[in-house]
């Protein structure tokens, strides 16, 4: 209403701007740390080409950081994947909320949609002005896209590092596995409901390490996830994204 | 069959499951899923595992609680989040502190 005849060419590229600059800094923040689950997972016990494919099936960092995880501490394949699959879980609630952005979708692109929904393509879709939906489709794609393929190479890159290095302990990098998993839960940590959710995982992981399989102390942790979502909390900001 | 085909197996159904989860997202009818309670749990699980594989990894080894150069590790990296660092260099100077201690005998 306020410019109703400019060049629509230049608008739409001023509208879609901001959206693919976001989706490619996003993307190589997100490509850098790859390295890292790289060199994680052929700690872990993994080889190259495992590596490899388990960040492209899978792609989605917490739940691949999770699968190395439980097998370095010698967790057995039932709760790598269980874990992996339990913190995929909001990838799923990802879709639902891009629905009035991506739907309707043909049978293949869905499918293609469906591996690029991550932590990182959405949040870029929906930082984008909720009346602009092609700005939100942009930033969607350039993001989902963009993380696939940095995240990817980089990977491989990681893994081949990782092959090289002798004792991981040396490297510190179980150190950085640890704190890679505080760096992707620390944004989550706003309200004080997730502080506590937090707090209980972490002393309840720490009572069944001693007495429980490799594994278990993690996903018991769900149990205190679904007791605190149980009822709404009075303050309406209490849950995290 | 070898713990090398098992990796395999496991990695696969890991990336079935996690293309299976995404999908479901975008097929189910959105009133299905507007349920609060479901999104409230959903929400913390990603909290509560990712919290839980962080202390298991700081804190433990095998079946024993630890406390070795990993605790001054993650101590920097709660610093350097709170000032909010990348998170690449999060995790380099994390794995950067605990090789040097450990080079320095520590740990």
């Amino acid at each position: 209403m306020t410019q109703p005849k400019r060049d629509p060419s230049q608008s739409r590229r001023a509208r879609l701007g901001p959206a693919r600059q976001q989706a490619i800094s996003v993307s190589v923040a997100t490509g850098a740390y790859a390295i890292s689950f790289g060199a994680l997972s052929v700690a872990a016990g993994l080889d190259v080409w495992q590596t490899l494919a388990l960040s492209l099936l899978v792609f989605s960092g917490g739940s691949q950081f999770a699968f190395v995880g439980v097998i370095a501490g010698g967790g057995g394949a039932v709760a790598a994947v269980a874990t992996s699959t339990f913190l995929g879980l909001r990838n799923g609630f990802y879709g639902v909320g891009l629905a009035p952005v991506l739907r309707p979708m043909s049978g293949l692109r869905r499918a293609w949609t469906a591996q690029v929904t991550i932590d990182e393509s959405t949040a870029v879709a929906l930082a984008q002005p909720a009346d602009d939906i092609r700005a939100r489709r942009v930033g969607f794609w350039w993001t989902g896209v963009g993380v696939f393929v940095l995240w990817n190479a980089i990977t491989v890159v990681g893994a081949l590092v990782g092959a090289r290095i002798g004792d991981p302990a040396d490297w510190g990098l179980d150190a950085a596995a640890a704190a890679a998993f505080l760096a992707l839960v620390w944004p989550r940590l706003a309200s004080r409901r997730a502080q506590a959710v937090a707090g209980a995982s972490g002393v309840l992981a720490l009572l069944l390490t001693p007495v429980t399989p490799a594994g278990v102390p993690i996903i018991a942790a769900a149990a205190i996830a679904i007791c605190a979502g149980w009822n709404a909390s009075k303050s309406k900001d209490e849950v995290p994204e | 069959m070898s713990a090398y085909a098992w990796m395999w197996v496991a990695l696969v159904a890991a990336g079935l499951l996690a293309w299976a989860t995404k999908y479901a997202g975008h097929v189910v009818p959105e009133r299905l899923v507007k349920n609060p309670r479901i999104h409230r749990i959903a929400a913390f699980v990603t909290v509560a595992l990712l919290f839980a594989l962080f202390t298991v990894q700081a804190f433990t080894t095998g079946a024993s609680i630890v406390v070795d150069a990993r605790v001054v590790a993650v101590a920097v990296a709660a610093v350097l989040l709170w000032r909010r660092a990348p998170f690449i260099v999060v995790v380099v100077v994390a794995a950067g502190v605990a090789a040097g201690l450990r080079a320095l005998g520590w740990g």
